[in-house]
């Protein structure tokens, strides 16, 4: 399932350093951060999507304590 | 202005305060050591309290090389030989350059997304209590919307009654509005001009033209450049390197040579502030969405930066030419009577003869004719397969048809050579003349072809499934530079590959409906979108949304604009980050100057990418 979200993202570095750390994480099938148009597109199995996304959120504030997920 | 923006402003303002006091003072009163310094942390910890905060977090996580780290580690490093108000000033630049920096950001972001405010908000469906407002997405296809005036269209449908025209320029940058009436075809994202129409839904609102062509421009920042891959690429490597560097300058010198550690140690602290990347990380993609989002506005979609890149630096443009160069419908361009038979009397019987028939040739005939014909006085008509056809007007023997029809019963007639279907007509055994119809030009088809030879492109190629002459015709009233006619869909795209192996970046335009594999083979493939047609959007890099062929110069001119604006901000951050880099080595930078090559240049080459978008004469 792929999905798309509303982020909030500071710095293009930073949502750079975010999709490469997330990308690595187990279960995430494609993941893109755009800081352009402030965008979180996470592709990831059905069953275990919230799973994923809510470790992706997780490791992102890790990178960047600013980082906010809408939804 | 965001409130976070807000409260960053405000900090900003009373550091500033502080600092200027603090240098009041200092001057005035030459304090002790520690009041100097408590001096200098007041404006340094209010103003950056949050930067030390995200180092420190990062430390932690071991998430080396981030800005506010080396942020941190520079002015913490400045502090400790005694440079404070330098330390409590580079700190202080760094916020206001962040600051700006999101600010104009955000102003470039919203320009974009202001153009791309197409999307309806709500939808007027029609109930049997009245009409109720929803949210598009709500909306079944079927349902029956009622669209007022000054009303954006929602959904894609078909006009039930009412009758309007549409300003279509948010999906096609044209302004010439457009009439509908019941029957018509209407696409989302129109705006109703006048009257009230009731729309018959066709589609979801996510299949709807609107939300694909949103869903398009938003994700065409996924779709990497060249350059902005390398850019990313250098950025993972340059920090680093830097950083590294600046460990060195601090450490070695002084134990070589045995010199003190401050100098080497500012030395240092210069290299730290210099090694961020983001001026060349943000401006790069910046400069490319403006681009798309300046090309969208001219109703171009492109469908992502390395497409605008491939556009740019197309040699070689090869087109389709049924539906892209010309309309893909037929009309009689040309009408040669016998001798004695004037030119009305000719197209009077022709439209006579194919009153009844219902194919493209017949009717262009009857739309040339202009009135509408008698029918009542055409009987007997009868078709002949392969020849034409056979009536009787008034009870004379009337036939229209090729040239085998003239030979089969005996009319002695003149052989035409114009290029294009040839239809002969005689009445009563009597040869009248011939038309002839062909696919006519687009308007504006030799102009387009002229602006691009402007514009840069050194080689146009029609390749074509239509007749040697017709193409040829075509080509040399185009100038276009090389022909290949009779071509089958696979012939195409064989012909592409031999264009493709010259060398050149090769560009293919189509009108999307048979030649999908040659849109996808070509280096960029740019189809006529014809509002609405899915195969189009889906196969082709860059869709002209209202069939203009005259929009691909302005697209590359739009595109190497794009790419000229992005290398002079590449070339500009990198070459004051070296130059402070050599200053800094050498001694001779100071950290104030650091400061600026890091954010200041940010916000420059920021304020540069904007007028990608702010483009409007290409």
């Amino acid at each position: 399932m792929k999905k798309i979200f509303k982020c909030e993202v500071d710095c293009a570095v930073c949502a750079q350093k975010i999709q490469d750390a997330v990308a690595a994480l187990d279960g995430v099938e494609e993941v893109s951060v755009n800081f352009m148009t402030q965008k979180l597109t996470l592709t990831a199995p059905d069953d275990r999507f919230d799973a994923v996304l809510d470790a992706a959120v997780k490791k992102a504030k890790q990178i960047e304590p600013d980082f906010a997920l809408l939804r | 202005m965001t409130n976070k923006q807000k409260k960053t402003r405000a900090r900003i303002l009373a550091a500033l305060a502080l600092l200027a006091a603090a240098l009041v003072w200092d001057r005035a009163a030459a304090p002790g050591v520690w009041v100097r310094l408590a001096l200098y942390a007041a404006p340094y910890l209010v103003v950056g309290y949050d930067v030390v905060g995200r180092a420190w977090v990062n430390l932690r996580h071991a998430q080396a090389f981030d800005e506010s780290l080396l942020m941190t580690v520079a002015t913490v490093a400045a502090f400790a030989i005694g440079e404070y108000p330098e330390a409590a000033a580079v700190m202080l630049f760094y916020q206001i350059g962040e600051l700006f920096q999101g600010v104009a950001v955000g102003r470039a972001r919203a320009s974009i997304g202001a153009m791309l405010e197409i999307a309806p908000e709500t939808a007027r469906v029609e109930t049997e209590d009245g009409e109720e407002e929803v949210e598009p997405d709500e909306v079944p296809v079927g349902s029956v919307i009622v669209v007022r005036a000054g009303e954006r269209v929602a959904l894609d449908g078909t006009v039930l009654s009412g009758e309007s025209w549409l300003d279509t320029s948010a999906l096609t940058g044209e302004a010439a509005p457009r009439r509908v009436a019941a029957g018509d075809a209407i696409y989302s994202g129109c705006v109703n001009g006048e009257g009230t129409l009731r729309v018959r839904t066709t589609r979801a609102y996510e299949d709807s033209t609107v939300a694909r062509v949103l869903d398009l421009v938003e994700n065409a920042s996924e779709k990497k450049a060249r350059l902005e891959q390398f850019i990313t690429r250098f950025a993972r490597v340059y920090t680093p390197a830097v950083t590294v560097a600046a460990a060195l300058l601090a450490l070695v010198p002084p134990l070589v040579l045995g010199q003190g550690f401050g100098g080497w140690i500012r030395r240092a602290c210069v290299f730290l502030i210099v090694s961020c990347p983001c001026a060349l990380v943000i401006s790069v993609p910046l400069g490319f969405f403006g681009g798309i989002g300046a090309a969208s506005r001219i109703g171009v979609l492109v469908k992502g930066g390395n497409f605008l890149e491939a556009i740019a630096d197309c040699g070689v443009m090869v087109f389709d030419k049924t539906g892209t160069l010309t309309r893909g419908t037929f009309s009689v361009t040309g009408t040669f009577p016998a001798d004695g038979v004037d030119e009305r009397t000719l197209l009077c019987a022709a439209a006579h003869a194919e009153a009844s028939a219902s194919h493209p040739i017949a009717r262009s005939i009857v739309d040339a004719y202009g009135g509408a014909p008698d029918r009542a006085r055409v009987t007997d008509v009868s078709e002949l397969a392969g020849c034409g056809i056979c009536a009787r007007w008034d009870g004379e023997e009337l036939l229209a048809g090729n040239e085998r029809l003239m030979a089969r019963r005996g009319v002695a007639y003149t052989p035409c050579r114009e290029s294009g279907t040839v239809v002969y007509v005689a009445r009563g055994g009597t040869y009248l003349g011939c038309l002839v119809v062909a696919d006519t030009l687009k308007d504006g088809a030799a102009e387009a072809i002229r602006d691009l030879k402007a514009a840069g492109v050194k080689r146009t190629v029609l390749l074509s499934g239509d007749r040697a002459d017709a193409a040829r015709a075509a080509g040399d009233a185009l100038g276009i530079d090389e022909v290949h006619a009779e071509l089958l869909p696979a012939d195409k795209v064989a012909r592409l590959e031999e264009l493709l192996a010259r060398g050149e970046r090769t560009a293919f335009v189509g009108d999307g409906i048979n030649d999908a594999p040659s849109l996808m083979r070509a280096d960029v493939g740019v189809a006529m979108g014809s509002l609405g047609s899915d195969a189009a959007i889906e196969a082709a890099d860059i869709v002209l949304m209202d069939d203009d062929v005259r929009k691909l110069a302005a697209t590359v001119r739009l595109g190497r604009r794009t790419m000229r604006i992005v290398r002079e901000n590449v070339v500009f951050a990198l070459a004051v980050k070296f130059a402070v880099l050599l200053l800094g080595a050498l001694g001779c930078a100071t950290m104030w100057l650091a400061v600026f090559a890091d954010v200041g240049v940010t916000v420059l080459a920021v304020l540069n990418a904007m007028r990608c978008l702010r483009d409007r004469t290409a």
